[in-house]
């Protein structure tokens, strides 16, 4: 009988293996590209600071003049600016996004509307900062000036600003883990008696709480990090004050002003500065990052 | 025989169900419902205002001039910001053609060759560098390209705005392809094709409106980034040369927004409105289009 309908099983050719086994490698070594771009900074900026590191040492951290006529540089202003524009940032979004977090996890309203009311809070964090800028300048500075001691630019409008870019990211997360909370644990509570809020703030909030942490954490990051908002709000006055009505100052602010027409020892201690914010967001995003894990992991 | 007395437990009130409107613990749970209910409704009123503002302020500065003329100096009417508009194009392409082969083949590593520990650390760096702050990779691309090839360049900035977008495009990317049923894969490997047939002629096409959108909205977020953009393309009043091959200054939207936010000038500043509701029609549009497109599943 002749068996011509039937087709040999052949053994793959030469050249499909070598495809094959390429774009196994190809995919495997872009993959790790990701996590080598982190090094790659990592390095990059590190071996430019090198020069600013060997001169001032860990007294860049403690000085506060930076005059580039005399060489004479410190970030503690910033890095000042830098954390308490954030906290403030931080204690404005939290309570609001928690807020935020619930009312949109609850059946307050019906899901349609639910989910757009979800949506118009993402987009806030669609926005390009530079534009929250504008607005700042435009509308909110003049605006704050009618009723504070405000002059200009300061660290009020900047941590204002900054806790309306945050939130989308703390009232997102956050809710995602509420959501997430087992609904056997609510209807628990609820069957022994709890009222609606006695549920959320005893069983749902405390069960959910790693991820929400894990949100503010990766807000604060984000907060760190901001820079053209901030930028064009916080005055840009290197001087550590308590008066949010004053400028201020803080290390993205301070390399964005002064990157583009900085040269030698400055652009040193500019890396070094830039180094000191990466890896202060780094331990906080990484921190956020494995708190959120293990709320997937649930 | 015991007799058995009808007890209340402490804090009850026996056999009543009713609730009751004016005991603490409802009026405490109708106050908490208030003040979130009112922090949602202040949580949105930013965005309000500023698309208000954006549609009063934006639209009446923008004519068709706007989009072919260049920056006019400071107090001279008229002008426009094409050459920022050719910029912004220019260093966002850039950036998508390095950031989409190299995000999509990490991605595909990840989701189509399961290598457990391996691909969740990749998951993990993916989101670390999604959290670096976009000032730092502006300083890292300047470090890298600005001081090696000694010239602000429109390949700086685009390098910079790759690396802002590889994390969106690896994650959109890889959920996308987690979406394409399992069946699929082995139906392929089935009638023998190999990995990377089954790869790119099947699992690939099947995800690729997701991916398409994952993409569109990571151009539109790296159309509006500036920081990483102030000292690597810099800016200009010119259009871009190409016979420098791009090696020069180059001009931005979101660059010009921040430049002529903070100038006193009247003319300038109508421009940065201008620009920056372009930005935002921009992110607004794709953030619309891609929440719809997702919405209809494509398996």
């Amino acid at each position: 009988m002749n068996n011509s309908y039937e087709p040999r099983i052949e053994p793959r050719s030469g050249v499909e293996r070598i495809l094959d086994s390429s774009f196994y490698w190809i995919a495997k070594i872009l993959g790790w590209a990701i996590a080598g771009i982190l090094v790659w900074i990592t390095i990059q900026v590190g071996l430019k600071a090198i020069p600013a590191i060997q001169t001032f040492g860990l007294n860049f951290f403690s000085t506060s003049s930076w005059n580039p006529v005399n060489n004479q540089y410190g970030v503690w202003p910033a890095i000042y600016g830098t954390l308490v524009s954030s906290f403030i940032a931080l204690a404005i979004s939290v309570p609001i996004g928690l807020g935020v977090a619930l009312f949109l996890s609850e059946d307050y309203m019906p899901p349609s509307l639910q989910r757009i009311m979800v949506f118009l809070v993402e987009l806030l964090a669609a926005i390009p900062s530079v534009v929250y800028g504008l607005w700042g300048i435009f509308v909110l500075i003049p605006f704050l000036k009618g009723f504070t001691p405000l002059r200009g630019p300061g660290m009020l409008p900047a941590a204002l600003i900054l806790s309306v870019m945050i939130l989308p990211t703390i009232a997102a997360i956050a809710r995602d883990s509420i959501i997430n909370v087992d609904q056997g644990l609510r209807q628990a509570a609820v069957g022994l008696g709890a009222t609606r809020w006695e549920a959320i703030l005893q069983i749902i909030l405390p069960a959910a709480s790693s991820g929400i942490i894990g949100g503010i954490m990766l807000a604060l990051g984000r907060a760190l990090g901001e820079t053209m908002a901030v930028t064009m709000l916080i005055g840009n006055s290197n001087t550590a004050t308590i008066d949010v009505f004053k400028p201020s100052n803080t290390i993205s602010s301070l390399l964005a002003n002064q990157f583009a027409e900085a040269s030698g020892l400055q652009v040193s201690a500019l890396m070094y500065a830039a180094l000191i914010l990466f890896l202060i967001t780094l331990v906080v995003n990484v921190l956020a990052q494995l708190l959120v894990k293990r709320l997937q992991r649930i | 025989m015991i007799k058995q007395t009808p007890s209340t437990p402490s804090g009850f009130e026996a056999f009543n169900l009713k609730r009751n409107p004016t005991s603490p613990r409802t009026l405490f749970g109708l106050i908490m419902s208030g003040i979130a209910g009112l922090f949602t409704l202040l949580a949105v009123i930013p965005l309000f205002i500023i698309l208000i503002y954006l549609l009063t302020k934006g639209i009446s500065s923008l004519s068709p001039a706007v989009f072919t003329q260049l920056p006019p100096p400071p107090m001279l009417d008229g002008g426009g910001f094409g050459n920022a508009i050719v910029g912004t194009i220019i260093m966002v392409g850039i950036g998508a053609l390095i950031s989409v082969p190299i995000g999509v083949m990490a991605a595909i590593y990840l989701s189509e060759f399961n290598e457990g520990k391996m691909a969740e650390s990749i998951r993990f760096a993916t989101n670390v560098l999604s959290g670096v702050p976009s000032i730092i990779v502006g300083v890292f691309a300047y470090s890298a390209i600005v001081l090696a090839t000694k010239s602000y360049s429109a390949w700086a900035g685009g390098f910079a705005l790759a690396i802002l977008m590889l994390p969106i495009i690896v994650r959109t990317t890889d959920e996308s392809l987690k979406l394409v049923p399992q069946e699929v894969r082995q139906a392929s490997v089935g009638i023998g094709a190999n990995q990377y047939q089954t790869v790119l002629q099947v699992v690939l096409p099947a995800a690729l409106p997701a991916i398409i959108t994952g993409v569109t909205l990571s151009i539109a977020r790296a159309a509006g980034e500036t920081a990483p953009l102030l000292f690597t393309a810099l800016f200009t009043q010119y259009w871009p040369n190409w016979n420098n091959l791009l090696v020069e200054p180059t001009a931005s939207l979101a660059v010009l927004v921040y430049n002529f936010a903070i100038v006193p000038f009247q003319n300038q500043q109508e421009l940065a409105w201008g620009a920056a509701f372009i930005l935002v029609l921009l992110v607004l549009a794709t953030s619309i289009l891609s929440r719809l497109a997702t919405a209809k599943r494509t398996y």
